[in-house]
């Protein structure tokens, strides 16, 4: 098998209108979260915690994770189940669309104009038919510090 | 992986450990038959094993060993190189079996070295006895040695009789499921406390009984004894002494307290570092130590006990102590402090330093430690899981570390509460107890400027509101319930909404990402299926003590740790009478704050007098210009004295701040210490002593002043102005005569006078010559050396209270404790009075 023929599989969701992608093999589950138990003092991409069948999740907003302003609409977040290093977490998103199979080779790089707080977390844009999806980096995601750091 | 393998590989591990232990105590009693033959069996098992598996390599190494040892035992001598080709071999075992583990195979390779040197030693027999090389500090005097609890007999026989090997992620799970149920159980609880006279009340009484019954079984199967986390140890302190050319005895005590795998796992190697810590930087070389007239063996003792809900584990070494003055320098270099800062510290806040990351004393950097990590890894380490540590350093003598760790991070018993609508959970651990606080109810929450604090059984508890703390918004500042919490020797109370119950609760850890909050400790699920945040009170703690420094908010906040615990500072408060300008008095000379209607405040031959608890207490005025209100509600200060009270009339109540005291102009106005700057402002300090005959003139005067008291005379020697004056009333008030002086040389001036001393009250921060040179300097004198000395002083630490009793202090008190002052001098000369 070559490189030109090698698919990968990707979670789509969208989120403030743009469509993300994650490979499937970091994603957990998809869930509905209920009860998020808010946490004082956190910072604002922490939406909080919940219960997930006995296990505490850590919700992270990707809306305010990627500067794009909080929630408004006031409907229900879907949440993106990852673990990472031995924990939860729970990304939460506006929607979560179907898996795509996509060729590696078809992957581009960031645009360099690309809004800088998206560029830090993007692993690169795929073209589809009529949009563009961008390829999220979880690890740097959830590395908070980071954009702590950013900020 | 095979089972059979994977069951070898475990074992192995196990016994390779003990023939570790074993192998340092035989090299130190080498006529131990019981020992060698211990680890004659351990080795022989492991070859016939690997014999068995076919795994080539290790038979090889073990074979070779095991011929070494069976020399050992037909009686060749003993010597250090051979027990260090020994345990080189059982390394080479280990690294081979984490191989085997990685690859489930035996990795390929010659060990040709070590069998080579085993062999030859094993020749050697014959040959005539090597002298002992020189990296071998052994000797053979026993006599000063002191082994504990090592029970050779219990050794000797094979320890699995009663016991089946159960795999950890068995028991890991056993614990999950068994939190799960108390969960559950908390949840048909919460559903029967809703429903008063339900028919599942009885059984489900069983229920919970038996759950928690499971519960402490389960955790009990997860206790293993400490010994286990200093299995390494011996091993590691052997391979020092070789290293760095030292002797030392390792004594363990309490080896076979229990406390839960998951905390055993967690303090393994901080312990392995602190131990390291102590033979590199704290024991000397045995000729420093003779040299400064100790044995020629260092000892570094490690002991174990239960004390309530937790564990302590002393880890104590008899070396030269840390040194401050390199510290000092250090904590200067790094910018950490100013030499200003550091004069202002106690020896125990300067030893703290040695926590800080990166920060490391040992001028060369050496294999074992001063590589700048460790100590500040060890603090946060033991802190994560809820324990502290703390060290006591006695330069030539010793140095001590105390680490306090809870049994079991699992389940833990915690108050559930409200605070700006959302839950929380406290551990019972350390709250005292509970107070209702309201408008109408007994005990109503007050505010000093914006401090609130509640008066509880006549003192003043600081309060902080969690919502505050949380910053959840503003809620009803009025009403609520204050946890009453105890942290360390600081009692506060945290204001809450609601109190529901208290619960078992099964701590989760905390997220990565939420761990920096220093208010929470972690997480955990509750009854109803929802998380809630598990408050940590040293986190709620720190915050109060912020909220109390927050006027000084120009000042970065960084330092806020250090300031708190700040020993110089004093809580002053602030208020005004007369006129604009601020006036303090220290807050603990304050018994109570009141407002009193002015409607009962009555005249009686031109004083004013109120009814106060049932009896009559007169208002004094701070100044003429201080003038009663005529409506509404006089704020006045309460001292308290003896079940007899008096009013300070004042304006206004201003503040309460934490701040240093330093008086800059004395004052001759009577009435009036001095001046001072607090928060920029100049402030009059109050002397109370001018104040309290104004209301009764007796008040110096009064009670059992017994002519034996009178005729004693008591030393006051205090640097401060504003203590002296503050004081020497205190002291002529409970009846002695005092002869106040401002320096330790004014005082041996004093004593060396005609005048007969027969207390001496002193002062430790002075100038020149501190207190702990004077009470030297007064045991010396054969006339004084019998005087009571009672120590004075605003640090009032393990370390400081040790070195005075060493001086020949006969009490120590806190600056502000006038009552243990008061006590301590009583005591002092009732023993005079017996002695006459």
């Amino acid at each position: 098998m070559n490189d030109t023929t090698k698919l990968a599989d990707y979670v789509t969701f969208t989120t403030a209108d743009q469509m993300f992608g994650l490979p499937i093999e970091r994603v957990q589950d998809v869930f509905k979260p209920t009860r998020i138990t808010r946490v004082p003092l956190a910072g604002a991409e922490i939406a909080g915690v919940l219960n997930l069948r006995g296990r505490i999740v850590t919700a992270i907003e990707l809306r305010c994770r990627l500067g794009l302003g909080a929630r408004d609409d006031g409907r229900a977040a879907m949440a993106i189940g990852i673990e990472s290093r031995g924990e939860s977490f729970g990304l939460l998103v506006d929607a979560i669309g179907e898996v795509l199979k996509l060729p590696d080779s078809e992957r581009e790089a960031n645009p360099i104009n690309l809004d800088r707080n998206l560029g830090r977390v993007a692993a690169g844009v795929y073209r589809l038919d009529g949009h563009l999806l961008v390829v999220l980096d979880i690890d740097r995601v959830l590395d908070l510090s980071a954009a702590a750091a950013a900020a | 992986m095979d089972d059979l393998l994977r069951e070898f590989l475990s074992e192995t591990n196990e016994s390779l450990n003990l023939v570790d232990a074993e192998l340092v105590r035989f090299e130190q009693e080498p006529n131990n038959g019981n020992i060698l033959g211990n680890i004659f069996r351990l080795v022989h098992t492991i070859k016939g094993t690997c014999g068995f598996l076919g795994l080539s390599r290790l038979e090889a190494l073990a074979h070779a060993a095991e011929t070494l040892m069976g020399k050992f035992r037909d009686g060749m001598p003993v010597t250090t190189e051979a027990v260090t080709v020994v345990l080189s071999t059982i390394d080479r075992i280990k690294t081979i079996l984490d191989e085997i583990e990685a690859q489930q195979q035996e990795p390929t390779g010659s060990d040709g070295d070590l069998i080579d040197h085993l062999g030859c030693l094993t020749r050697q027999e014959n040959a005539t006895p090597q002298p002992a090389p020189p990296a071998a500090p052994k000797k053979l005097d026993k006599s000063d040695k002191v082994v504990a609890e090592r029970a050779d007999e219990e050794r000797s026989e094979p320890l699995a009789n009663h016991s089946i090997r159960v795999n950890v992620d068995t028991l890991d799970y056993l614990m999950t499921t068994v939190s799960e149920l108390v969960l559950t159980r908390n949840q048909l609880l919460e559903i029967v406390r809703q429903h008063e006279d339900s028919d599942f009340k009885v059984p489900l009484q069983r229920l919970s009984n038996v759950t928690a019954e499971l519960q402490e079984g389960v955790m009990k199967t997860r206790m293993q004894p400490i010994g286990n986390a200093w299995q390494k140890l011996p091993r590691v302190v052997r391979d020092l002494c070789a290293e760095l050319g030292k002797d030392i005895e390792l004594e363990m005590h309490g080896a076979d307290t229990e406390l839960d795998r998951q905390v055993l796992d967690l303090v393994k190697d901080p312990f392995t570092h602190l131990v390291r810590n102590c033979a590199d930087h704290g024991i000397e070389s045995p000729a420093q130590r003779l040299a400064a007239g100790k044995t020629r063996k260092g000892t570094i003792r490690l002991s174990a006990w239960h004390q309530g809900g937790h564990i302590i584990i002393e880890i104590a070494d008899n070396g030269r102590g840390l040194d401050i003055a390199g510290i000092q320098a250090k904590a200067v270099e790094k910018g950490l402090a100013s030499e200003a800062e550091l004069a202002a510290k106690s020896e125990a806040e300067i030893c703290n330093f040695i926590f800080t990351p990166g920060f490391s004393t040992a001028a060369k950097v050496t294999s074992i430690s001063g590589r700048g990590v460790g100590m500040d890894v060890v603090r946060s380490n033991i802190e994560q899981i809820g324990g502290t540590v703390d060290l006591k350093s006695v330069s030539g003598v010793g140095t001590t570390f105390t680490i306090k760790i809870p049994l079991t991070l699992a389940i833990v018993s915690a108050l559930i509460v409200e605070a700006g609508g959302e839950r929380f959970a406290i551990p019972q651990l350390s709250v005292l107890e509970l107070v209702r606080a309201g408008n109408n109810g007994e005990h109503r929450i007050e505010r000093i400027k914006d401090a609130p604090v509640l008066r509880l059984r006549n003192k003043l508890l600081p309060l902080i509101r969690l919502d505050e703390v949380l910053r959840l918004g503003e809620c009803d500042r009025e009403n609520g319930f204050v946890v009453v919490t105890q942290v360390g020797n600081q009692v506060f109370g945290a204001v809450v909404d609601g109190v529901f119950h208290t619960e078992e609760i099964v701590i989760k850890p905390m997220s990565s990402k939420l761990r920096h909050i220093p208010v929470f400790s972690g997480t955990t699920i509750l009854g109803d299926g929802s998380v809630i945040m598990i408050i940590d009170p040293n986190g709620v703690a720190q915050a109060l003590g912020r909220a109390a420094t927050a006027a000084q908010a120009d000042k970065p906040d960084l330092t806020s740790r250090e300031e708190d615990s700040d020993a110089d500072t004093v809580s002053l408060l602030l208020f005004r009478a007369g006129s604009q300008q601020p006036k303090a008095v220290p807050l603990a000379l304050v018994t109570r704050l009141e407002e009193i209607d002015c409607r009962k405040i009555e005249i009686s031959d031109g004083r004013h007098l109120v009814q106060y608890r049932d009896q009559l207490m007169p208002l004094v005025r701070v100044n003429t210009e201080t003038n009663l209100k005529k409506e509404g509600a006089q704020p006045i200060l309460v001292f308290s004295d003896r079940g007899r009270s008096m009013g300070l009339v004042v304006d206004e109540i201003i503040d309460i701040v934490e701040e240093r005291l330093d008086i800059e102009v004395a004052s001759e106005h009577p009435g009036l210490l001095g001046y001072a700057v607090i928060k920029g402002a100049t402030t009059e300090i109050i002397d109370v002593g001018h104040f309290l005959p104004q209301a009764f003139e007796d008040w110096f005067r009064r009670r059992d002043l017994s002519m034996a008291r009178l005729s004693r005379t008591v030393l006051l020697v205090d640097d401060s102005a504003f203590f002296r004056d503050l004081l020497t009333p205190l002291i002529k008030a409970a009846g002695y005569r005092v002869v106040a002086v401002a320096s330790a040389a004014d005082a041996l001036a004093a004593l060396k006078s005609d005048t007969r001393f027969d207390l001496i009250v002193t002062d430790i921060e002075m100038p020149e010559m501190d207190g702990f040179g004077f009470a030297e300097a007064v045991r010396a004198m054969s006339d004084t050396a019998a005087i009571p000395i009672i120590a004075l002083s605003a640090m009032v630490s393990a370390e400081a209270i040790e070195r005075g009793r060493a001086v020949g202090f006969h009490d120590y008190v806190a600056k502000f404790d006038r009552t243990g002052l008061i006590a301590a001098i009583k005591e002092q000369s009732a023993g005079l009075d017996r002695a006459a």
